[in-house]
């Protein structure tokens, strides 16, 4: 098997488990999320509760589960929007390489780019009240330039090839040449760039969470979990070190996946990429 | 050269207009008058009404605008409404444990990059290198305020070397508080020198492919002294890119660090004032914030034009 598939499986099965499980726990979890079960409160991982319990005595296997609901679907949907709106913006740029259009479009980047996400971020969630809607679009306005810019990029070489000329000659208009030549060529180049955004969105979520900004309770997210445990970990070091190690595993998992993908697309930095 | 930096300094007094247009209209749309909250859902109309006046928030919104912008250019970020003193003030006192906190971080992440990424290029594809790309990959995805509760868990709780949080205040001494400020440090700078080694390898390496390093093989320099010699130089373009961005990084992520270790930074002025819907102070802060990442991002451009002959030129 070869290097990058091996990236890929390894980091797909990693990132599985956690996506896996997390939609599993909308039917079955071990233990109901919302039992508490005060005498049953800090135990250490053992054989009724895996991974033991929080200071409410609530399961925390089965708080990580359902926490990864709302730390992989804000970043889905904040890697989505992203998406939806970016590569769009980079089409038109590309298909109007040079004019107003593009110009706009490429500032308008460069602007979005030049802010601190994450400052952005607490204060539109400071704002408009902590929450994961606000706490996805505050995460999603910064995948739109991302998206935009590898799509104008990848989409501008395309535009001098061959059989976009021979789609010019024959006829299309620019936004059919977009839709039918030039998307299904960068596919690939924008898959690998979800992967890496939806790893970054679940950190910037966690961080989020942890000061307060991202879902409010009682819905449990990876960020919560590590802020109720932090007042506890000299007392229960489990209730930070379990909800911080699936943050992990799961970002890793995406970044050898995204690195495989980027592999197997440019064997040319196969070993290089940064 | 100097279109190139005319250039720059119009687009950097373009994004800090936009920043505090943007920054500005979040603020005005956000739900609930401060002047109401201030004073409880029992105070008397004409009461807010006053209040209202004496914040400034009964002029129109443009002209609230231009008096927000002309204060803070000439230092005077307003009056905070819990406090009831100035913010600059409030921000200077915050600053003096933020901004070194900052430094620090890069500082730290700088020492552990550099030698870091220069060691896995010059071992590129053997084990060495394989270790160190090992350790960034464990530390882009390790989340910073995780990452400092287990330092605080090791060092704090169970070895005892330093305090869990908290800051003496630099009248208590410079070493004191250099200590109270290495494991937020450390937790900031980690997974920052991960991304900075990495950028720092992948530069050599495409440096070590071109044409003027085999030149420099052939006249009889080993792969090191052309790595030393050529290479590094020509590598540190990128690597000053993604350094003036780790600035930035550091800054927002004191602001979550602050957290973790209880330091009176400007994080946590945030905070309370978002909890105290002290939006004067949201504003001011953020804004500072702001002006300060594009302004460290326009001095990176510059120093490219001072580095890169070529960019010079072709301006």
């Amino acid at each position: 098997m070869t290097r990058p598939w091996r990236s890929i499986l390894i980091g797909g099965a990693l990132a599985a488990v956690f996506v896996l499980s997390a939609l599993i726990s909308y039917v079955w979890t071990p233990f109901p999320i919302d039992g508490v079960d005060i005498p049953n409160k800090l135990r250490p991982p053992g054989a009724t509760h895996w991974l033991g319990t929080d200071h409410y005595g609530r399961d925390i296997l089965s708080m990580v589960i359902v926490g990864g609901r709302t730390s992989l679907a804000v970043a889905v949907v904040a890697v989505g929007i992203g998406m939806v709106i970016g590569v769009p913006l980079g089409l038109w740029a590309a298909a109007r390489r040079g004019s107003w259009v593009d110009e706009v479009i490429m500032r308008g980047n460069d602007l979005i780019f030049a802010f601190p996400s994450l400052v952005i971020a607490i204060l539109i969630t400071g704002i408009f009240g902590a929450g994961a809607v606000n706490a996805i679009i505050a995460i999603g306005i910064f995948n739109i330039p991302v998206f935009a810019r590898l799509t104008r990029g990848a989409a501008l070489s395309l535009w001098s090839r061959d059989f976009v000329l021979a789609a010019r000659v024959a006829g299309k208009s620019s936004l059919r040449i977009s839709a039918e030549h030039i998307l299904p060529n960068i596919t690939s180049l924008l898959i690998v760039q979800g992967t890496i955004q939806f790893s970054l969105g679940i950190l910037a979520e966690a961080g989020l969470s942890y000061v307060g900004l991202g879902a409010q309770p009682p819905t449990p997210s990876w960020g919560r979990m590590l802020a109720d445990a932090q007042t506890m970990v000299a007392l229960a070091p489990h209730m930070a070190l379990i909800p911080g190690l699936a943050i992990v595993l799961t970002v890793m998992g995406l970044n050898l996946m995204g690195d495989g993908l980027r592999d197997l697309t440019d064997p040319r930095i196969r070993m290089q990429r940064t | 050269m100097i279109a190139y930096i005319l250039g720059r300094i119009a687009s950097l007094f373009i994004s800090l207009i936009v920043a505090s247009l943007v920054i500005f209209m979040v603020v005005e749309v956000a739900p609930g008058d401060p002047a109401a909250f201030m004073l409880g859902v029992n105070a008397k109309p004409d009461t807010v009404a006053a209040l209202r006046a004496e914040l400034g928030l009964d002029v129109p919104k443009a002209e609230r605008y231009l008096n927000w912008v002309t204060g803070m250019v000439q230092g005077d970020f307003g009056t905070s409404y819990t406090y009831r003193s100035p913010i600059s003030k409030m921000v200077a006192e915050r600053l003096w444990v933020s901004l070194p906190l900052a430094i620090y971080a890069l500082i730290l992440s700088t020492l552990i990059a550099f030698p870091a990424g220069i060691y896995a290029a010059s071992r590129r594809g053997r084990i060495g290198d394989l270790g160190v790309m090992a350790a960034t990959q464990l530390g882009v995805a390790v989340p910073n305020f995780w990452f400092a509760m287990i330092l605080v868990l090791i060092f704090a709780i169970n070895l005892g070397w330093v305090s869990a949080g908290g800051f003496p205040g630099w009248d208590k001494g410079f070493w004191a508080c250099m200590a109270a400020l290495t494991l937020p440090a450390i937790a900031l700078a980690l997974p920052q020198a991960a991304i900075l080694a990495r950028v720092m390898r992948s530069s050599l390496l495409d440096m070590l492919d071109e044409d003027f390093i085999r030149t420099a093989r052939a006249k009889g320099l080993t792969e090191g002294q052309a790595l030393w010699r050529h290479a590094l130089k020509n590598a540190l373009i990128p690597v000053l890119t993604i350094l003036g961005l780790q600035f930035s990084f550091l800054l927002a992520g004191s602001i979550i660090i602050e957290q973790v270790f209880y330091l009176p930074g400007l994080g946590r002025l945030v905070f309370q004032a978002i909890t105290q819907r002290d939006l004067i102070t949201v504003e001011s802060v953020v804004m500072l914030l702001v002006f300060a990442v594009i302004v460290v991002n326009f001095l990176v451009d510059l120093t490219y034009a001072v580095v890169d002959p070529r960019l010079r030129a072709r301006h």
